[in-house]
């Protein structure tokens, strides 16, 4: 069907004002159960398997979350389920070494098995192809060995788990020496050595995934769907696997040297004469000679980027679902891509700022945070345009609305937070407090994980053919909303009374021993929160056999993705295809219904 | 507020049975796979970076470095540097004769380019066995830390290049490739030249400075 060696030049080139559309086809046929399903090459089923398997991994990252929450508010007591379970001889209660595990566990999975995957993973599978007129990614197979690498890294970090000395816990971000000297904690047994490879295995899927999605971006879009005629999500899921392709192999080297300083005894990041519970490694043959702060650098070269990569993906949605729910074009679009273009550009430069306390040079933390505090410039930007969006516009408070409006006003918390906390000054005092807690936990969860449900309310009828019940959903937003801000908005009162992170037991210091009421708060906030999501697991799964049968475009959107039937079939479009417009012409004042398809042809040529 | 949803029509809304061709490409008129492989190549560029980077950061970190000349055979290693850089070329060489529908010449250009890079692979493990069997291992000092890392990670490219243009090769012996269709034959090019390059690179970082 898709002829990879298709002629280029003058003929076809869309967006050159050239009449053409696509020709029509017929042909059909069928494919097993397995083909179809399992091992499919078709985007649309791989990006629905990135996000079935997202949403799983989202429920166990929760439930350490919820582990967390429990020590935090009544420390030491008998843990229900996981005390009886694995803690028969400390009387039910966890241990700190599985607290520290718990955390460790609960960021890696979080961010590298949830919230990527179900952004780029399954938006980025399911949507670019519909939303820019393509039959299918540019490389299916890759895009499938994409899904399928994600399986090795499921068994490493499963097999973490279960290794000596209990699971990885030197934190998410792996700061040697604790994380590659054996005898600094239980964690860094061999627990540590899977996770590495874990992490080795996501970044081969992100890798697969990033190639495609640029690719398929650059040259398969339809005739007359110009770079700037593309819908927002689209640009962001473009520039976040831009941002992919060029800071995840400096993290794949780095976690590779990791991988050598615990397995071949290289130095990489063992520093001279270093001693951990009175072992030197040196002792035992390994060399030494290497900088801790290396893989600092190294590490955050990568994941200061994975901010953006989590929350661009998510600007984009929120724009086009506030586009659709407002009956308003998106206000200032190209300023939109512009501002998401500098986020990134800007976000490679910055990671220092997650080392002001590091001993790293006074004058280069300096560099760093005016460099940081520039990305406030883009963000307000987006935030504006968002604001201006609404204004004036005709606002339907439906499901995916509501969550994408969620999504703004937690994004404008979390991303004040992080203006001020950019400040050297200011991030001494606060460094490994609970404002830095509260601060990602507003981007992350009020940001992306708010627009990660913006948008499967919002694609559910296209990727089911079904409606997801509207009260429903409703309902879950009040209770989301309510919680959240009940656990994470709490957290920055803890931080400025000076609460560290990643401790078991803070009241043992007297200091915080009054902080343990507003803890038990954010815990039975942080318990209903969990609780409430059987609102979205029940509707989720119930829409998805019994739900309202709709039919093509339901929200009566203007982007071409609502012109392929509701599920699309192998292929995607069923008409010949050509793109005149940009996607957000609601109101239009040139036709009679409040929105013109960007497939429409309103020369009244072809209709 | 809300506008009802339309319910479902059957008329309009069942899928057809039949779908656009896309005979069209938007973007710069390069083949798709050429394009995703110099993306691909950007990301090995990144990759690299952070292990050379390391290095000169250690490097430069360390009260003292020692010479590269006293502890590893700098001619041996600029005579593979020469088959190499030769390889190449001779992909370059098995490229043109297939533009021209040259067969013979072609099997002989792009053998011989398997050749010298599976002859590179076996002086390196060569260097390799010779090195472990004077107790030169990664763990004696941050010297070797570096070396086997850096040029490990070369080499296991240079083995993935040489399993990919002995794929091609095969391919083409029957008779896939020809002056109308040679991408494939680039890609593994292009791929072996990047391999190539980092290389050129790292004997001057690693072996002569």
């Amino acid at each position: 069907m898709v002829d990879i060696h298709a002629p280029h030049g003058s003929e076809a080139r869309p967006g050159m004002g050239e009449p053409g559309t696509t020709r029509e086809h017929h042909d059909h046929h069928e494919l097993g159960f397995i083909q179809k399903y399992i091992f499919s090459v078709d985007h649309k089923v791989i990006g629905i398997q990135f996000m079935i398997t997202g949403l799983i991994f989202f429920a166990l990252g929760g439930l350490f979350a919820m582990a967390i929450r429990y020590q935090l508010a009544w420390p030491w007591e008998k843990m229900p389920v996981i005390g009886s379970v694995l803690f028969p001889n400390t009387g039910q209660a966890i241990t700190p070494e599985f607290y520290t595990m718990l955390f460790t566990m609960h960021g890696t999975i979080m961010i590298f098995f949830v919230i990527i995957p179900l952004l780029t993973g399954a938006f980025g599978n399911y949507l670019i192809p519909l939303m820019i007129g393509a039959p299918d990614m540019a490389f299916p197979k890759l895009n499938m060995f994409g899904y399928w690498t994600m399986i090795p890294a499921i068994f490493c970090v499963f097999m973490a788990f279960i290794q000596p000395g209990g699971g990885p816990a030197a934190g998410w971000t792996a700061y040697p020496p604790l994380s590659t000297v054996t005898s600094a904690a239980p964690g860094s047994l061999s627990a540590q050595t899977w996770w590495l490879m874990a992490l080795t295995w996501v970044g081969v899927s992100s890798m697969m995934g990033a190639v495609n999605y640029v690719t398929t971006i650059v040259k398969m879009r339809a005739p007359g769907m110009t770079m700037f005629r593309m819908p927002l999500t689209i640009w962001a899921l473009f520039i976040a696997a831009l941002l992919q392709l060029f800071a995840l192999p400096v993290l794949t080297a780095a976690s590779a040297m990791q991988i050598c300083d615990r397995m071949l005894g290289t130095g990489f990041f063992t520093p001279t004469n270093l001693v951990v519970n009175q072992f030197n490694p040196e002792t035992a043959g390994a060399a030494a000679g290497g900088q801790p702060l290396l893989w600092q650098h190294l590490f955050w070269f990568y994941s200061h980027p994975a901010v953006y990569i989590m929350v661009v993906p998510a600007m984009g949605l929120a724009s086009d679902i506030l586009s659709v729910h407002a009956r308003k074009p998106v206000f200032g679009y190209k300023p939109m891509v512009y501002s998401m273009a500098s986020i990134a550009g800007l976000g490679f430069i910055v990671w220092g700022h997650h080392m002001f306390a590091s001993g790293m040079n006074p004058a280069l933390g300096m560099t760093f945070m005016v460099a940081t505090i520039m990305i406030a410039l883009p963000s307000a930007i987006k935030v504006f345009n968002w604001l201006g969006t609404l204004w004036g516009s005709r606002i339907h408070l439906t499901s995916p609305m509501l969550f994408a409006l969620g999504f703004v006003a937690m994004f404008i918390i979390g991303g004040l937070s992080g203006i001020w906390m950019a400040a050297t000054p200011v991030d001494i005092y606060i460094h490994d407090t609970y404002i830095v807690v509260a601060h990602f936990h507003y981007v992350v969860f009020g940001g992306s994980v708010f627009a990660i449900f913006a948008a499967i309310y919002h694609w559910f009828p296209k990727m089911f053919g079904r409606m997801m019940n509207e009260t429903l959903g409703k309902l879950h937003f009040v209770g989301t909303f309510i919680f959240t801000n009940g656990v994470f908005y709490m957290m920055h009162q803890l931080g400025m009374a000076g609460l560290m992170r990643r401790t078991a037991d803070p009241y043992d210091y007297e200091t915080y021993a009054h902080l343990q009421p507003l803890n038990e708060f954010i815990t039975i906030s942080a318990f209903l929160l969990f609780a409430w999501q059987i609102f979205f697991v029940w509707n989720f799964f119930h829409s998805m056999f019994w739900g309202k049968r709709v039919g093509r475009n339901p929200w009566r959107a203007a982007s071409i993705e609502w012109d392929t039937p509701s599920p699309p079939g192998h292929g995607n479009f069923d008409a010949p295809l050509r793109v005149y417009r940009g996607p957000y012409e609601y109101a239009s004042p040139e036709v009679e219904e409040d929105f013109v398809a960007q497939s429409r042809d309103l020369t009244g040529k072809s209709e | 507020m809300t506008d009802a949803i339309p319910a479902y029509d059957a008329a309009v809304d069942a899928p057809k049975h039949h779908h656009p061709v896309y005979d069209y490409d938007s973007g710069p008129p390069v083949d798709r796979g050429k394009f995703a492989i110099w993306v691909f190549l950007g990301t090995e560029i990144m990759f690299f970076t952070g292990l050379i980077g390391t290095y000169i950061v250690l490097r430069a970190g360390s009260p003292s470095w020692p010479n590269p000349a006293a502890r590893l055979a700098v001619d041996i290693t600029a005579f593979n540097t020469f088959v190499l850089i030769c390889s190449s070329a001779t992909v370059v060489a098995g490229l043109f004769a297939i533009q021209n529908d040259d067969r013979r010449k072609f099997n002989l250009w792009w053998g011989l380019s398997i050749l010298f890079g599976a002859f590179f692979v076996g002086v390196q493990v060569y260097e390799y066995w010779h090195l472990f069997a004077h107790d030169m291992t990664p763990n004696q000092d941050l010297f070797w830390s570096t070396f086997y890392v850096m040029t490990g990670f070369h080499g296991a490219h240079v083995i993935i290049g040489v399993i990919w243009l002995a794929a091609v090769y095969v391919a083409a012996l029957r008779g896939k490739y020809s002056s109308k269709d040679f991408v494939g034959l680039e890609l593994a090019g292009l791929y072996w030249h990047f391999v190539d390059l980092v290389w050129v690179l790292l004997f001057t970082l690693v072996y002569l400075m």
